[in-house]
């Protein structure tokens, strides 16, 4: 048996590996299942009645996906350019805060909505990509692995979403009322700065919040920017080989910063989305949004999406789902925790299965007559 | 005297560095056989649980239990380890992707977590710990009784592995086999050293201390399972071993240098020291020190010089050389 570089990597690879790493995922995560006692059938017809067959669960499922579409976004805009953000996490709180205070303060003073919702987005926009600016400016002039940084600035952002609540009298906290007095809350937005939803149906509970419309135009966007254009091309030559890309004259610490600021706006507007679509107050809670791990979640979504943004939302949904029916579920015969690895699963099987996208595993010794040629 | 604040600092600086120490040991045993593992925070926390889980479920002595519990977390992070080690070297996979997916597997929302709470681990203070070795008439000699005689047997160990791993690396033929297999796969390979065994091994050996850097949590500093009790150590470790520019000893100056700024956060709240913003800047002190610390290690620059294995996160195929 060998194994060979393949010359041509044909297109329906790109969609079957995938495919094919869900389905051996799934195989995979129900031997931990069964090596755990659970009863791995059942559990997965709970799933997709969670995910998707209930009264209601689609909803959830567009709930979960929506900011997984946009953590996702932000990890593939990055990975692309093999700039390893992985502070989606903390740039979403970013994004959170300062469209929280935007909605508050422009919500407050009477602006109209569609002003105070664009106004949420755009803070949402800078509040993420100025957090990941801190380790885009460390990497462009210091050579600071990003890595490393970008993931400790998630912990620090933490702790400022907690702070902003629970330790001080911040602009953002309630002050008024009597829950406030016994438990640190944050203001609630006024309802101008509610974003709306499209109703799907009805009876079924499904809506479509404005946040998943504004995660497909996102990738369209990102889609075209990567493309089509001749930044998505330097950004691409600069992944691939930064010493050809110097060569070539490309500027690649201009490039490193735009990258990372786009890749942290978008996480930004995942936070926003959460504050506008969703909660309606600066979600600090430790066991609330800390504990939902979109921002790490998203770089599951990115890669299973071969970093492809359109495919990214199509991925968001499916993981979406599966977080949704995770968070249902959650007890006895469903101890949390089983996503994560699930997930951890999928990753491993898409990792693995790429060796089949670029190379090709042979069984027997002949050369076949094209490739000796090309050799 | 003892009671002062810098003592106590130093002091349980020593006990919180100790896991820092363990995981930036195997992290750089990995690393200069050329393969970088981002999973350590994964591989301790999954250590964690299980060294815990055999404290909790094994009728034994304390010193019996307390070993077992140790060789199950090395166990357990060296499973971990393997898989990242498959797709690394056997599969070709990118060790980046690879290393995050090992910690979204093993980490706070997954494997670690679904094995506490399905074996019921949460809420109960464990059944045995480490505690002092040294009588307590020695730990009560004035600074150098908290710091050095205050301390548990992982720490003194802790020690003797700085001191072998350094002593392995510099001094034997196999350590020099390692380095060579880091540098430059091609020649080691040509030279008859088998790159794909290294790697492993020390891909493998990195796991088992990231397990028991998990097991110092929860059987040590804190004797009890909380999901994603490690807090990040894991990534602080990955830091530790860029600012030690690669070499044992250091890790051992890094790790208690990172292991004082935690300790700093609750004893200054605990003394009710305030100075501004108190709870977010000691609480983030840890995680801001280390992007500082890795500055200006990166600006420093010359990093190839200073130790950086050259294949480090490069796969190798004998084929595409």
């Amino acid at each position: 048996m060998r194994i060979e570089r393949r010359l041509r990597q044909p297109r329906w690879l790109f969609v079957a590996v995938p495919a094919g790493s869900l389905v051996f995922a799934f195989f995979a995560s129900g031997l931990v299942l069964l090596a755990t006692g659970h009863d791995a059938v059942s559990s997965y017809r709970q799933i997709v009645d969670a995910a998707f067959l209930n009264s209601g669960a689609l909803g959830q499922t567009l709930t979960q996906a929506t900011p997984l579409a946009f953590t996702g976004l932000a990890a593939a805009a990055a990975f692309r350019m093999r700039l390893f953000n992985i502070g989606a996490e903390g740039q979403l709180f970013m994004g959170a805060i300062a469209a929280d205070a935007a909605g508050l303060f422009l919500g407050g003073h009477g602006w109209p909505t569609a002003v105070v919702i664009f106004a949420m987005v755009v803070a949402g926009c800078a509040g993420g990509a100025a957090w990941a600016l801190i380790p885009g400016l460390l990497r462009a002039f210091f050579k600071t692995n990003e890595i490393i940084t970008s993931l400790m600035l998630n912990y620090v952002a933490a702790y400022v979403l907690t702070y902003l609540i629970f330790n001080t009298q911040s602009y953002w906290r309630e002050t008024k009322g009597f829950n406030a007095s016994v438990f640190p809350t944050s203001k609630t937005l006024p309802d101008v700065a509610f974003w709306p939803s499209a109703t799907l149906h009805a009876r079924g509970g499904i809506a479509l919040p404005l946040g998943a419309g504004i995660a497909v135009l996102v990738a369209l966007l990102l889609w075209f920017l990567y493309t089509r254009t001749r930044f998505g091309f330097e950004a691409q030559v600069l992944g691939d080989s930064p010493r050809a890309a110097r060569y070539a004259g490309m500027r690649t610490r201009r490039k490193i910063l735009a990258v990372m600021a786009i890749s942290g706006a978008v996480a930004g507007i995942g936070g926003a989305s959460q504050v506008g679509d969703f909660s309606h107050t600066l979600d600090a809670d430790p066991n609330g949004l800390q504990k939902q791990y979109y921002g790490y979640t998203g770089i599951v979504v990115a890669a299973l999406a071969r970093y492809n943004p359109l495919a990214c939302v199509v991925v968001a949904f499916l993981i979406g789902a599966l977080q949704n029916a995770g968070n249902t579920l959650q007890g006895a015969d469903f101890p949390s925790g089983l996503v994560g690895v699930m997930q951890g699963i999928i990753l491993f099987s898409a990792l693995g299965g790429e060796l089949l996208v670029r190379y090709r595993v042979r069984v027997g010794r002949t050369l076949p007559a094209a490739e000796a040629e090309a050799a | 005297m003892n009671n002062s604040l810098l003592v106590v600092v130093l002091a349980s600086g020593v006990a919180y560095g100790t896991p820092l120490l363990y995981g930036a040991l195997g992290e750089l045993l990995a690393e200069r056989s050329g393969v970088l593992n981002l999973g350590v925070e994964g591989m301790m926390l999954v250590g964690a649980v299980m060294g815990f889980w055999t404290v909790q479920r094994l009728h034994a002595d304390t010193g019996i239990s307390l070993a077992a519990a140790i060789g199950v977390a090395a166990l357990a992070g060296t499973a971990m380890a393997a898989i990242h080690a498959f797709l690394v070297i056997t599969l070709r996979a990118s060790q980046i992707v690879s290393g995050l997916a090992l910690t979204i597997f093993a980490g706070a929302a997954g494997l670690s977590s679904y094995l506490g709470n399905d074996l019921n681990l949460a809420d109960n203070p464990a059944r045995h710990s480490f505690n002092a070795v040294f009588p307590a008439s020695m730990q009560r000699w004035p600074v150098v009784g908290p710091i050095l005689f205050g301390q548990n047997v992982l720490v003194y160990a802790s020690w003797a592995c700085v001191l072998a791993v350094s002593l392995y690396l510099s001094r034997t033929r196999l350590g020099l086999n390692v380095r060579a297999v880091g540098e430059a796969p091609a020649s080691a390979d040509a030279m008859g050293i088998n790159v794909t065994a290294y790697r492993y091994a020390h891909t493998l050996a990195g796991g088992a201390f990231a397990g028991i850097a998990g097991a110092t949590f929860t059987l040590a500093i804190t004797p009890q399972w909380v999901s994603g009790i490690t807090g990040g150590a894991g990534w602080i470790a990955i830091a530790l071993v860029i600012f030690a520019f690669w070499r044992p000893a250091l890790c051992l100056v890094g790790a208690y240098f990172f292991g004082a700024l935690q300790a700093l956060s609750p004893q200054l709240q605990a003394r009710q020291i305030h100075l501004g913003p108190t709870e977010l800047w000691t609480n983030s002190l840890p995680y801001v020190m280390t992007v500082v610390v890795l500055v200006f290690v990166s600006a420093s620059g010359a990093r190839r010089r200073l130790g950086a294995p050259a294949s480090l996160g490069l796969p190798y195929v004998r084929e595409e050389r």
